[in-house]
């Protein structure tokens, strides 16, 4: 069985590290729909999938979380992005692929990754 | 109808966090002497009037606004049901509510359980402010996983911190395998 001692030695590793991240107000929001409706076309591997990308790349004034129906289901699973002082960006049917361009893209670069957006999918 | 039941979890938790429930309880027991896996999800949020509990199964009541139909009860009861299993709610307002589901383990149309590793750790690290507690137990081998414990240790460091994320889920992974043994559900 994994022990809780893992974890004790974690946070020794960790303590020196802390305010690192700080949730300031400048945290981009990221929202997977995770609802009937976005579970049901594949909205968990995509959460996964942003978490994991949003950790590895260390990209800590980030927040991935979930929420429930946003009212779109034939456009599931739906990704919304959230930065202070911007436009909410709407990203439809997705797939862990393009979470990942996403990733790379709009979160790292700063480029809206439009032909996955609700504006172009909808045309 | 939902592929796993993992998913179907994940689904109903989701209906605990709209409730606004601070601690979601998941128990999974598979008991194959008596053929039965059952599903326990139970919460401390805003609960259900007796009115919302008999129309929660009903597949055209839903109270949210985003729209008029709500599938998830009735997709995660029709699977319990189809299997010879049983589905109940018990709710009480401002205590919490409790949703109970058995499967016929060994039925051919009981959905696999699934990634519910994936659904666990995807409920802990996306729901900062809510405690959960899992239990898993197959034939009276468990484990349990509690963050309230996790948060205990770790004190001001959050769950979703790169290498605390990475145990969670480590400790999901080899903690069932270590339970199932060489069975898959």
């Amino acid at each position: 069985m994994k022990s809780l001692e893992e974890l004790r030695a974690i946070r020794e590793r960790m303590q020196s590290q802390i305010g690192l991240r700080n949730e300031n107000s400048d945290q981009i929001r990221v929202v997977v729909g995770m609802a009937t409706c976005g579970i049901a076309s594949g909205a968990r591997p995509i959460l996964t999938t942003l978490s994991d990308a949003v950790q590895s790349k260390g990209l800590s004034n980030i927040a991935v979380t979930q929420t429930g129906c946003i009212g779109l289901c034939q456009y599931e699973p739906i990704v919304e992005i959230l930065e202070p002082g911007k436009d909410k960006v709407t990203y439809v049917k997705m797939t862990p692929e393009k979470a990942l361009e996403v990733v790379d893209q709009h979160l790292v670069r700063g480029q809206i990754v439009k032909e996955y957006t609700i504006a172009e999918v909808n045309g | 109808m939902l592929p796993e039941l993992s998913l179907n979890v994940l689904d109903i938790a989701n209906n605990s966090i709209r409730a606004n429930a601070t601690q979601i309880e998941i128990a999974i027991s598979i008991h194959s002497d008596a053929d039965i896996l059952s599903i326990i999800i139970s919460d401390n949020g805003c609960g259900m009037t007796e009115d919302q509990i008999s129309h929660a199964q009903d597949p055209f009541y839903t109270t949210r606004t985003t729209r008029d139909v709500g599938l998830g009860i009735p997709f995660y009861k029709q699977a319990a049901l189809n299997t010879g299993g049983s589905f109940s709610i018990a709710s009480k307002t401002d205590i919490g509510t409790t949703v109970t589901a058995t499967f016929g383990l060994s039925h051919i149309d009981r959905m696999p359980l699934g990634d519910i590793n994936s659904t666990i750790h995807t409920l802990i690290i996306s729901n900062k402010h809510i405690d959960f507690l899992y239990t898993y137990e197959f034939d009276g081998r468990k484990f349990h996983l509690d963050t309230r414990e996790f948060r205990e240790i770790l004190g001001d460091i959050p769950l979703d911190l790169p290498e605390v994320s990475n145990y969670i889920k480590e400790y999901l992974e080899e903690n069932q395998r270590e339970v199932d043994g060489d069975y898959r559900f």
